[in-house]
């Protein structure tokens, strides 16, 4: 009983958080988007931008509402966007849910396996460099982390697709299917093939983070109490590492990893940029050059609630896992 | 069973310039135990008695480097045999329930270390119950996790999961720290109860009146140095202690109305004198100069040079 009122409690807070995130999210990015240097209709025009007279442009600046001063504009914005409808991509012409959900299927598998590869691979370097801290083994992990840590991902990006797509031909240099063919005629293992390389390159990147943490998670608990306990009984330091530093090390890393969604939004960002994947990432980029304000301000909306559902999940699995927290009933 | 002799541990450390510099947190110390028998080590915090249970254990510090002669059941110590000897001939009871893994299952903890001891992986569940048994704990304290037992019956899962392996040296370190006088009371019997039973048990404390209280004899150690070597019955205030700072120790205790007052911690004296030189009112140019020897004195020891 105590356990149900406990998680219903829980789930209302976290609502009320989610609506004063948004809110705040949407006022911020709102008044960010309202400074831009950008005119969305001379981005719309584009090259037409010579072809257009000046009535022409009110038409489009009014059927916009451009000609109403910004803070009524949001508010009409928000009403709306309270009632579910995000309005329509200037640049797509399509309501920008559906763009939206569009480019999120196309994104969702790059950083799903991105954020898979790093987390596991993350994971047990992280565990392998504090175990045997100060080894040989230890010091090159360490190098690969604090390098990857200290490296941007367009970079790595660009490195890689010179390598192995120019040098070498071993990917297609950019897109999420090949060139010419529509989405659906393309086979999943097109996909998959355009898919290694951008994914590679956020799980190289990713990984670094997740190993520095593990490293000194682990360290701390091959230091411990328990630890030296457990030597006193005559375990050897793998087993040490296994039966009692995994289990603790572990909590604090799937939180951390489902905390770093955000990051890996941030990611996705540059790396579809460089690798021209037309997922959301690309999508953002595009929406914010070309002056399409419903639709980048509904990514920013889309990736709060993604962002927060990350964090929002990592509570849980700590409350499910750690059983000092479990056993008490406690939640938050 | 156990014998020391002029056992040091230093730890080396580099300062600015990557110079090494050793500093000595144990200079010379001489004990030893025998079975059916419980010794304490009694001293101030930080004399470096924790450091001796690690020492023994072999699981000091990477930078520490140790000399001196350990003999135990008549062989001499090498570290190797120490990693071999851990668990199985010489178990560590730990001072706090902080030394018991937060997410395990203390059952699962106990079979480990029987497992580790020798017992078979079918067997280790069977010896975890008998040991909680021996202990009086119910069955179901296996299944619970570290947080959610008392002070008391946390000694004693400490105590279980030391003893389950048949070792026959156990070293208890502070055993006695925060806890509650009735389950002070309850550990140290399980302690003697250990002796009483052939094995020897090394009682490392700074808690004097508990020691004395089941302890056959007293080992007295002051800045890293054993000044002196007691039975339990000569801290009784008739004058029979040798050395002064155990007599000081003795006085200053409550029930004795703090007498005297000690500093809060003996210096650890890199002169090679005397480590209580600074507080002794015997103290003469001497002292100051050289450690003196172990000396015999009545049944006991003593590191003096004026007794």
């Amino acid at each position: 009983m105590i356990m149900k009122n406990t998680l219903i409690l829980f789930c209302l807070k976290k609502i009320l958080r989610l609506m004063l995130l948004m809110a705040a999210v949407a006022t911020f990015s709102y008044v960010l988007v309202s400074f831009s240097p950008v005119n969305p209709v001379d981005a719309y025009l584009g090259t037409a931008i010579l072809k257009v007279s000046p009535e022409q442009r009110e038409i489009i600046a009014k059927r916009w509402g451009l000609d109403q001063p910004p803070v009524e504009r949001f508010f009409n914005w928000a009403s709306q966007l309270i009632q579910g409808n995000f309005g329509l991509s200037t640049i797509f012409n399509e309501p920008v849910l559906s763009v939206i959900g569009k480019r999120f299927v196309t994104s969702f598998w790059l950083m799903f396996l991105a954020w898979t590869l790093s987390g596991i691979f993350g994971f047990v370097l992280g565990v392998l460099s504090g175990t045997f801290e100060n080894s040989v083994l230890d010091k090159s992990i360490s190098l690969y982390a604090y390098t990857m840590a200290s490296t941007p991902t367009f970079w790595v990006g660009m490195v890689l697709l010179t390598v192995f797509s120019i040098q070498l031909g071993w990917t297609p240099v950019c897109c999420a299917w090949p060139v010419g063919l529509s989405p659906e005629q393309a086979t999943l293992g097109q996909r998959v093939h355009h898919l290694v390389l951008p994914a590679f390159t956020l799980s190289l990147i990713g990984i670094a983070q997740i190993t520095l943490h593990t490293r000194e998670k682990t360290i701390e608990a091959m230091n411990s109490d328990y630890a030296a306990f457990a030597r006193a009984q005559g375990e050897k330091d793998l087993g040490i590492a296994f039966r009692h530093a995994l289990r603790n090390v572990l909590l604090p890393a799937v939180t951390l990893q489902f905390a770093s969604i955000g990051e890996l939004f941030g990611g996705a960002v540059l790396a579809e940029q460089v690798f021209s994947y037309p997922g959301l990432g690309k999508t953002t980029v595009e929406a914010g050059y070309r002056g399409d304000v419903p639709l980048l301000l509904g990514i920013v909306i889309f990736s709060t609630l993604f962002v927060f559902a990350g964090n929002t999940m990592a509570d849980l699995i700590y409350q499910a896992v750690d059983p000092r927290i479990r056993k008490t009933g406690g939640l938050i | 069973m156990l014998d020391i002799k002029s056992l040091s541990i230093g730890f080396s450390s580099y300062s600015f310039g990557l110079k090494k510099h050793t500093v000595l947190a144990i200079r010379s110390l001489d004990l030893s135990v025998s079975k059916k028998e419980v010794l304490a080590v009694v001293g101030q915090s930080g004399a470096g008695k924790s450091l001796l249970a690690h020492a023994l254990l072999g699981i000091l510090p990477r930078n520490a480097s140790l000399s001196g002669d350990l003999t135990f059941k008549g062989k001499k110590l090498t570290p190797k045999d120490m990693a071999l000897l851990r668990g199985r001939e010489i178990a560590l009871i730990p001072q706090s329930m902080t030394y018991l893994n937060p997410l395990l299952k203390v059952g699962v903890q106990i079979a480990r270390a029987a497992e580790l001891s020798g017992v078979s992986p079918k067997a280790s569940w069977k010896a975890t119950l008998e040991a909680l048994r021996r202990y009086r704990l119910e069955e179901k304290i296996a299944r619970r996790f570290p947080f959610q037992l008392s002070g008391g019956m946390a000694r004693r899962i400490l105590t279980a999961t030391a003893t389950i392996g048949k070792a026959d040296l156990i070293l208890a370190d502070e055993p006695t720290n925060g806890l509650d006088q009735a389950t002070a009371g309850e550990t140290l019997g399980h302690l003697r109860g250990l002796a009483d039973a052939g094995k020897a048990v090394l009682l490392i404390t700074h808690d004097i009146e508990a020691a004395l209280s089941i302890a056959d004899r007293v080992t007295v150690f002051c800045g890293g140095v054993t000044v002196e070597e007691a039975r339990a019955s000569d801290f009784n205030g008739s004058g029979k202690l040798r050395h002064p700072y155990s007599r000081a120790l003795w006085d200053a205790l409550p029930g004795r109305g703090f007498v005297k007052s000690l500093p809060a911690r003996s210096p650890i004296s890199s002169s090679g004198g005397c480590p209580f030189i600074f507080f002794c009112e015997k103290s003469t140019p001497l002292c100051e100069g050289s450690l003196p020897g172990i000396k015999n004195l009545n049944q006991g020891c003593v590191r003096c040079h004026h007794a």
